[in-house]
C-alpha cells in the first residue's frame, strides 16, 4: 500500500506544510541537543560541547533546506513565494503597476471583445440541425449580370419537383404586415416573411410553443395561420401562452397563431418577426412565374451530396427551363449556391477581421508599452540585481521573477479587460441590434479560455522582451559604475528605443487604416445623391387590406393625403414615391421602346422602376432637364405618361430626342413626358437608368411619403402622422426618418467600422505618446551628468534642447518609416472596404505622418525642456 | 580505528532501512546505531542523514511517529513500512550482487 502512504504524505505536505516545517525544526533541534549531551558526557564544557556539536552538525539552515528539498509540492511552495514577492514588489510602486495594468486591460479587453464577436458571428455554426448541410440557392441570370439572383416561384417549383440532391427545398420572401387589433386599433407595421410550409422543418427547428406549419396550411383555400417570433410574442402579446390558437389581424385578414418560435431563433434576419404560408398569402400565379426574381431559396442537402453537386443538379434543371422558354429573356440559365452561414454573415467577414487585426495591433502596442515600463524599472534596480547575481542568484531565477511580475500585471489586466470586454459586448448588442446573428453574441467558456491564453502570451512577451536587456556580465560592471565625473552608461536605452520604434510603427499602421476608412466614409456620405437632402422628412406607408384593393381607392387616398399634407403650415412641398434615392435598388422591370425595332428573341431591356406623384420631383429637388412631369389631372387609365432620368435617355436614346417617344410597360403604353436629372439609388453606386411611372395609375400600394420644409422638418412628423390617422386610423406609419437619418442608416456599417478603427488608432497614439514621453525622460535621467557637463562647458540651452529633442525623435522617425512601409501592404488588404479612396492616398499618408510627428514632438518637449533647464551644479552632484 | 570512511551515496538508504527494520528509532539513534554496529568504521554525515530520512519517508518506505524519547522529550521515531521491507530486501540483494562482483575483480589473481 505504498501509494496510499505516498498519497497521505502528499496531502499532508500540501495542507500541513507549516506544521511539517515546525516539526522538522524540532527534529533537528533534538538531534543537536543529543549531540551536545554526548559531548558534555565526553567531558567538554557546555560551550565547547555546543560549538563542537554545531561544527559536526553543519549549517542548520542548509540542512533544513536540504531536508525540505525532498518534500513533494516544492514547486508549488516556490511558485506561491514568487507570487508573494511579486505582489510585494509591485505594491511598492503602485503608480507603475496601475498604469501597466490599465494598459494591459485596454489591450486585452478590446481583443477579447472582438474575438467574442468574431467567434459568435463568423465561426460558431448556425443553431440549426446539421447546419453544414444547409445551403442558400440562387439563380444565375441569363445575361450574367446577376450571378446570385433571387429565385422565381415557377423555377422553385421545378427545382423541388425534379432535383435529386436535396432532402428538402424551401422558399421565402420578405413581406410587410400591418398588425392590428380586432377593429383595427394599434396598427403596427411588422416585418415578416411568406414561406413554404417546410421552411422551419428544413432548418430542423421546433417551435417553442405550438406546432409547425403543415402542408395543409400552405394552400390558397386554407385558413390563415402564422408563426410568431419570441420577441413579437413577448412585446405585443405580453408572452401570454393563451395566444396560441387565437387569431390576429394581419393586413385586415384573420390568421390563427399556431406556434411561437424559440427566443434564439431569427431567420433570415433579425428583423423578421412573423411567418405565414406562401401559397395562402400569394396568388397562384406567383408559383408559375419564371422571370420574376423575388424569393430566397434554402435547401438541405441529402447525406453524401456536396453543395456543388446540388447546385449543379439545379443548374441542369434551370438550363432546361431556359431552353424551353427562350422567348422569355428573364429565365435564368443556371443555379449558384452559398453555404447558409456565408449567406447570413458573409459581408461582415472582412470588416470584422480588419477590426480584429486592429485590436491585435493595439494589444501588441500595449505589451510593448508594458515591456518598456518593466525595462525602465529594471534600470533602477541594476545595483540590486548585480549584488544578487554576485551572491549566487542564478540568471534563471531572476528571469523567473521578472516573468512572475509580468504575469501578475497581465493577470490583473486580463481580469479587468474581461470586464471591459463584457461591457463592450453589451454595448454593441445594444447599439447594433440589426447586425446578423447578434443574438448569438455572448461570452462563454471558449472566450474565457482565450482570455487566459492571451494573459499568458502577453506575460511571456512582455517579460521575455524586457529581460533581453540584462546580460549577466554587464551586471557586474554596474557595480563598478560609481566613478565621479563620468556619466552613466547607455544602460537599456537601445532596447527601449527599439521597443518604442515598434510601437510607433504599429500606431502609424492603425492611424493610416483609420484615416482611409474615415475618408472613405466621408466620401460616401457626401456623394451627390442628385436630390435635396436637407430638411426632408420621409415616412413609410404600407396600404394593405380590403380598403385598398382597387386602384381607384389607392389613388383617392394618395390624392387626399398629399392635399392635406401640403396644406400643413410649414410644409413647402410633399410627394409620394416607391423609394427615395439612397434607399436601395428596390427592383427593376422590363420595358420595350415602341419606336425602336424589336429586340432579338431572348434579349430584354429592363431598368429600375419607380412610381411617383407628379409633384414628387419638385419636392425632392430633382430638376427637369427637358419636358415636364405627369399631368396631375390624368388618373387611373388616363395616366399614361412616364418620366425617365438622364442615364436612361443616354443609354436607350443615345442619338435622338427621347421626349415624345413611348415605352411599352406592363399592359400599357406610356409617353415619355420629361427627362429628370440622375439620382443614385445607393450612395455607393453610380446612377443607373430609372423609369418613373405615375402614382395615380393606381398600381402602387406602399411607399415613402416625403415632406420638405424650410426648417425644422422634424416638427412636422407628428402633424403628418395625425393626418394619416385621420384618413385611416388602422394604417401604420413606420420608419419616420429625415433624409439624413435615412442615409446614415444605409451607411451604418461604414460609419461604425470607421469609428471603431479611429478609436483604436487614437488609443494607440496615446499609448505611443506616453511611451515616448517615458523613454525620453529616462534617457534624460541617464544623461543628467553628461548634460550638466555640456552646460558647464558652455552649451546653450537651445542646443541642449535640440540635442535631446532629436534624440527622442529618432526612434519616432524610425517607427514612422517602418510604419509607412507596413501600411503600404496593410492598406491594400482593406481596399475592398474603401469607397472613392485609393489605398495609397497621399493626403491620408501625409496627414498621419504630420500628426505623428506633432504628437511625438509634443511628447518629447517636456523632458527636453527640463533637460535644457538643468542646473549644471546639481546635475554633476547627483550620482 | 582508521579515518572513518565516507559512505557511498545510495548505500545510506540501505543502512537506514536495515537499522530501522530492527525497531522504531529516531534520527540521532539511527546515526549512532550505524556507527556502533559498523565498529565505528561508518560515520554518517549528519548533513545527509536527515535529507535521506525525509526522502525515504516521502517515498513511503518508512513511516514516522512522534513519541516520547528515552530522555523525556518528544522525538520523531521512524519505522519500516510493509513496502519498505520489500525495498530493503531488494536493496540488500542488489548490494550483495554488487559487492560480490567487485570482490571478483579485486581478488583476481
Amino acid at each position: 500500500m505504498r501509494w496510499l502512504a505516498q498519497l497521505r504524505m502528499r496531502i499532508e505536505m500540501l495542507f500541513g506544510r507549516g506544521r511539517a516545517g515546525a516539526r522538522l525544526d524540532e527534529e533537528l533541534r533534538y538531534h543537536l541537543e543529543e549531540q551536545i549531551a554526548e559531548n558534555i558526557a565526553a567531558g567538554m564544557s557546555a560551550e565547547e560541547a555546543r560549538y563542537a556539536a554545531l561544527r559536526r552538525f553543519g549549517n542548520p539552515a542548509l540542512l533544513r533546506e536540504q531536508a525540505r528539498a525532498t518534500w513533494s509540492w516544492n514547486w508549488l511552495e516556490s511558485l506561491l513565494r514568487d507570487v508573494r514577492y511579486g505582489v510585494r514588489t509591485l505594491a511598492r510602486t503602485p503608480g507603475f503597476a496601475g498604469i501597466a495594468i490599465l494598459v494591459m486591460a485596454l489591450g486585452i479587453g478590446a481583443n477579447v471583445a472582438l474575438f467574442t464577436i468574431v467567434r459568435s458571428v463568423l465561426l460558431k455554426p448556425l443553431p440549426f440541425k446539421d447546419p453544414d448541410r444547409l445551403v442558400a440557392l440562387y439563380e444565375h441570370s441569363a445575361d450574367d449580370r446577376f450571378p446570385f439572383n433571387q429565385v422565381s416561384g415557377g423555377v422553385f417549383v421545378e427545382w423541388r419537383k425534379q432535383n435529386r440532391s436535396f432532402s428538402d427545398l424551401a422558399l421565402l420572401g420578405g413581406e410587410e404586415f400591418n398588425l392590428t387589433g380586432a377593429s383595427g386599433q394599434l396598427p403596427e407595421k411588422v416585418h415578416g416573411a411568406n414561406c413554404t410550409w417546410n421552411l422551419i422543418s428544413t432548418l430542423g427547428v421546433q417551435p417553442a410553443l405550438g406546432r409547425n406549419f403543415t402542408e395543409a396550411d400552405d394552400q390558397r383555400s386554407a385558413n390563415g395561420t402564422a408563426l410568431l417570433s419570441w420577441g413579437l410574442w413577448k412585446r405585443r402579446f405580453g408572452g401570454d401562452p393563451a395566444l396560441l390558437n387565437q387569431s390576429i389581424h394581419l393586413n385586415g385578414r384573420l390568421y390563427t397563431v399556431i406556434g411561437i418560435l424559440p427566443a434564439w431563433f431569427s431567420f433570415p434576419d433579425t428583423q423578421t418577426q412573423l411567418w405565414t404560408p406562401m401559397n395562402h398569402d400569394k396568388p397562384p400565379y406567383t408559383m408559375t412565374q419564371l422571370g420574376s426574381h423575388e424569393f430566397q431559396v434554402f435547401g438541405r442537402l441529402k447525406p453524401g451530396v456536396t453543395a456543388a453537386q446540388g447546385a449543379a443538379d439545379l443548374s441542369v434543371i434551370t438550363r432546361r427551363l431556359h431552353n424551353e422558354h427562350l422567348d422569355n429573356p428573364f429565365v435564368s440559365k443556371g443555379a449558384e449556391f452559398r453555404p447558409l452561414l456565408e449567406e447570413m454573415v458573409g459581408d461582415m467577414k472582412r470588416p470584422l477581421y480588419v477590426l480584429l487585426a486592429a485590436t491585435c495591433c493595439v494589444l501588441l502596442i500595449a505589451c510593448l508599452n508594458v515591456a518598456n515600463l518593466l525595462v525602465a524599472r529594471e534600470a533602477g534596480r541594476r545595483k540590486e540585481l548585480a549584488i544578487r547575481t554576485a551572491l549566487g542568484g542564478g540568471r534563471l531565477r531572476l528571469l523567473r521573477e521578472r516573468l512572475m511580475e509580468s504575469f501578475l500585471l497581465s493577470a490583473a489586466g486580463g481580469a479587468l479587460g474581461l470586464l471591459l470586454a463584457f461591457g463592450a459586448v453589451q454595448w454593441l448588442v445594444h447599439t447594433r441590434p440589426d447586425m446578423s446573428r447578434v443574438e448569438a453574441i455572448h461570452i462563454d467558456g471558449v472566450v474565457a479560455l482565450f482570455t487566459v491564453g492571451l494573459i499568458v502570451l502577453c506575460a511571456l512577451f512582455a517579460g521575455l522582451i524586457s529581460s533581453l536587456s540584462t546580460k549577466s556580465n554587464q551586471l557586474l560592471l554596474s557595480l563598478q559604475d560609481a566613478a565621479r565625473g563620468s556619466s552613466a552608461g547607455h544602460g537599456h536605452t537601445r532596447l527601449r528605443r527599439s521597443l518604442l520604434a515598434a510601437e510607433v510603427g504599429l500606431t502609424v499602421v492603425l492611424l493610416i487604416a483609420a484615416g482611409l476608412l474615415l475618408k472613405s466614409y466621408q466620401r460616401l456620405r457626401s456623394s451627390n445623391l442628385g436630390c435635396t437632402t436637407e430638411n426632408v422628412l420621409t415616412m413609410r406607408l404600407d396600404l394593405f387590406g380590403g380598403r385598398y384593393n382597387e386602384p381607384a381607392q389607392l389613388v383617392n387616398f394618395y390624392a387626399s393625403l398629399l392635399e392635406r399634407v401640403r396644406a400643413l403650415p410649414g410644409v413647402e412641398a410633399g410627394g409620394f414615391v416607391r423609394a427615395v434615392p439612397g434607399q436601395g435598388y428596390w427592383g427593376d422591370s422590363e420595358f420595350t421602346i415602341v419606336e425602336h425595332p424589336p429586340l432579338p428573341q431572348g434579349q430584354a431591356q429592363y431598368a429600375i422602376n419607380r412610381e411617383a406623384d407628379p409633384d414628387y420631383f419638385a419636392a425632392m429637388g430633382i430638376p427637369f432637364l427637358r419636358g415636364h412631369s405627369f399631368d396631375p389631372n390624368r388618373k387611373l387609365d388616363q395616366a399614361n405618361q412616364v418620366v425617365i432620368n438622364e442615364s436612361f435617355a443616354k443609354e436607350y436614346f443615345p442619338n435622338e430626342d427621347a421626349l415624345g417617344k413611348h415605352l411599352h410597360y406592363g399592359r400599357g403604353i406610356y409617353e415619355i413626358s420629361g427627362i429628370v436629372g440622375d439620382t443614385r439609388y445607393s450612395l455607393a453606386e453610380e446612377p443607373k437608368p430609372i423609369q418613373y411611372y405615375p402614382l395615380y395609375a393606381g398600381f402602387l400600394n406602399n411607399g415613402i411619403l416625403v415632406i420638405r420644409a424650410g426648417h425644422d422638418v422634424e416638427q412636422l412628423a407628428l402633424p403628418v402622422q395625425r393626418i394619416v390617422q385621420e384618413l385611416d386610423h388602422a394604417l401604420p406609419v413606420s420608419d419616420v426618418l429625415t433624409m439624413d437619418q435615412l442615409l446614415g442608416k444605409s451607411t451604418l456599417d461604414e460609419s461604425f467600422n470607421a469609428t471603431l478603427l479611429v478609436a483604436f488608432a487614437a488609443l494607440s497614439l496615446l499609448l505611443a505618446a506616453v511611451g515616448l514621453f517615458g523613454v525620453l525622460s529616462y534617457i534624460v535621467a541617464q544623461r543628467t551628468s553628461e548634460i550638466g557637463i555640456r552646460i558647464a562647458l558652455g552649451a546653450q540651452r537651445e542646443q541642449v534642447l535640440r540635442l535631446v529633442l532629436l534624440d527622442g525623435l529618432r526612434p519616432a522617425l524610425f517607427g514612422l518609416a517602418f510604419g509607412l512601409a507596413a501600411s503600404v501592404g496593410a492598406a491594400r488588404l482593406i481596399r475592398s472596404m474603401l469607397y472613392g479612396t485609393q489605398p495609397l492616398d497621399p493626403a491620408v499618408f501625409a496627414a498621419v505622418s504630420a500628426t505623428l510627428l506633432l504628437v511625438a514632438a509634443l511628447a518629447c518637449l517636456v523632458p527636453a525642456w527640463r533637460a535644457s533647464r538643468l542646473d549644471p551644479m546639481q546635475a554633476l552632484r547627483t550620482e | 580505528m582508521g579515518k572513518p570512511n565516507d559512505l557511498v551515496q545510495g548505500t545510506l538508504d540501505l543502512l537506514i532501512l536495515k537499522t530501522v527494520s530492527l525497531g522504531a528509532m529516531h534520527g540521532w539513534a539511527i546515526g549512532k546505531r550505524i556507527q556502533q554496529i559498523s565498529g565505528e568504521v561508518l560515520q554518517v554525515q549528519q548533513g545527509s542523514l536527515y535529507p535521506a530520512l525525509h526522502r525515504l519517508e516521502q517515498q513511503g518506505w518508512i513511516k514516522a511517529k512522534w513519541a516520547e524519547s528515552e530522555t523525556g522529550r518528544q522525538a520523531k521515531f521512524y519505522s519500516l513500512t510493509a513496502a519498505g521491507r520489500g525495498q530493503l530486501e531488494r536493496e540488500t540483494s542488489n548490494w550483495n550482487r554488487l559487492s560480490a562482483a567487485i570482490d571478483l575483480i579485486v581478488t583476481e589473481a
